[in-house]
């Protein structure tokens, strides 16, 4: 359990507004998360869960403490390099998915390989590759408004995991998915940052956090519990199959 | 309960031996619930009593003796001592060549059983429930600790199943089997981020 931290959050705190009306989404968080490792986020709504997530992917900062990628502050970066650093290295699949209502499927999801300068031409493979990956090859010349809010979804993922991604932050990428739809996304999910990525899953389901290496849970903007990674757990089932 | 009615529907499908029973259902239930020899017996000893199942006659043995059954007997020899320390009950003729069936009343017994759905009945008494309810109650006792010490440990117990699943092959009765221990698990999880959320609020404020 020594790889890398690819993402460090120290002292990170959040607020909405000021003096009476102001919102203290998160305060005090500290949160690592190496190389390979998927970490979950619980809490009820409202808890921070999709702030920590903007803040942790550079779309947001904190109003107090740091947050670093690969050993970058990103609040010293200036806005440019911030948003190429994002770009690349990090695959963001939005709560409410995000995708833009005048692109197709697969526009959608090779629009930001465009703006990193690949070729349309190899964005639209990537794109292509990525909509089989979700199972959705199907979607790719149709508008959001043509597919089911489940197809939508897909769709954000796919276009999380297409490139290169270093950091993949994931609010509630399952929501709309029926289990068994839900746990091949977790599949892809964990396949991916197996390989060489490093994620945070929001997720009101207990059944999928089981699938990341920890889980914290939020309430009110601050972590209460966090399910560590504690060795010889198998030892659960006294009865295994049979080869 | 459980181990009767699946007795019976093992018994549908082909007349066996208690120790060719006890094999079909540890493989059907993905090894979940393992059962001795004993239990085996016992149970179809009942069923026998109550008129559900009987001993094939010896001269009808022999058409039966399929290669499943011939394998059970053989493998079952070695089982049969170690079956008589289990305390089972035995017979005149050695318990594990002894061959049994469905009468015609524990052929009805199996199909009002596929046919109806299971009762959940009364609660059981679950500690987990009877210790949040008296914590709740108990001056002096942290019920958030006790809850958030609870979740991590089934959290725990949820990500060794999903791991589990995803080790698995195509081996679709296991799945099964973890799959509900998946959903039941998650089920507890839930049920305690719940209870603490209904405790916040009953606290009152904030
Ligand atoms: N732009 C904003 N201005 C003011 N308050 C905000 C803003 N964004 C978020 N908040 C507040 O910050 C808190 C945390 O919000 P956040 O979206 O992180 O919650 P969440 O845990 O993701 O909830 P949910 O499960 O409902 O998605 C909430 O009280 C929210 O109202
Ligand atoms: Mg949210």
């Amino acid at each position: 359990m020594s790889a890398p931290v690819l993402l460090r959050m120290a002292g990170v705190a959040r607020v909405h507004g000021q003096g009476e009306a102001a919102v203290h989404a998160l305060r005090g968080i500290n949160l690592e998360v190496r190389l390979g490792e998927l970490v979950a986020v619980m809490g009820p709504s409202g808890s921070g869960k999709s702030t920590l997530l903007t803040l942790a992917g550079g779309l947001d900062t904190p109003t107090e403490g740091t947050v670093e990628l690969a050993g970058e502050e990103l609040s010293g970066l200036d806005q440019n390099r911030r948003a190429r650093l994002r770009r690349r290295g990090v695959g963001y699949v939005f709560q409410d998915f995000n995708l833009i209502p005048a692109l197709t499927a697969a526009e959608n999801i090779s629009l930001p390989r465009e703006l990193d300068g690949i070729s349309a031409r190899k964005a639209r493979r990537e794109a292509l590759a990525a909509l089989e990956e979700v199972g959705l090859r199907e979607v790719a010349d149709r508008f959001p408004e043509e597919m089911s809010g489940g197809q939508r979804q897909r769709v954000a993922i796919a276009r999380a995991l297409v490139g290169p991604r270093r950091l993949l932050l994931a609010d509630e990428p399952t929501g709309a998915l029926d289990s068994l739809t839900g746990e091949d996304v977790m599949r892809i999910l964990r396949a991916r940052i197996d390989a060489g990525a490093a994620g945070l899953l929001v997720t009101h389901e207990a059944r999928f956090a089981a699938w990341a290496d920890r889980t914290v849970f939020l309430r009110d903007g601050v972590v209460v519990d966090s399910t560590g990674d504690r060795p010889g757990a198998e030892s659960l089932l006294a009865v295994r199959p049979r080869a | 309960m459980t181990i009767r009615q699946g007795m019976l529907a093992l018994l549908a499908e082909e007349p066996a031996h208690c120790y060719h029973l006890r094999v079909r259902f540890e493989e059907r239930t993905g090894g979940t619930w393992p059962l001795n020899i004993g239990q085996v017996y016992t149970t179809v000893q009942r069923l026998v009593r109550d008129g559900l199942v009987e001993t094939v006659p010896v001269e009808e043995l022999a058409p039966v003796g399929s290669a499943t059954a011939r394998s059970a007997e053989t493998s079952g020899s070695a089982e049969s001592k170690s079956g008589a320390d289990d305390g089972a009950p035995r017979g005149s003729a050695p318990q594990d060549v002894e061959q049994f069936r469905l009468t015609t009343a524990g052929r009805a017994a199996v199909d009002s059983w596929w046919a109806t759905p299971v009762v959940r009945g009364t609660p059981g008494r679950d500690e987990l429930a009877i210790k949040v309810a008296l914590a709740v109650t108990s001056p002096g006792v942290d019920v958030r600790a006790i809850i958030q010490t609870q979740r991590t440990e089934t959290m725990r117990a949820l990500r060794d199943y999903t791991r589990l699943a995803g080790e698995q092959g195509s081996d679709l009765t296991w799945a099964l089997v973890l799959d509900n221990l998946v959903f039941t698990t998650e089920a507890e999880v839930r049920w305690l981020d719940h209870v603490e959320a209904r405790i916040a609020r009953a606290g009152g404020g904030r």
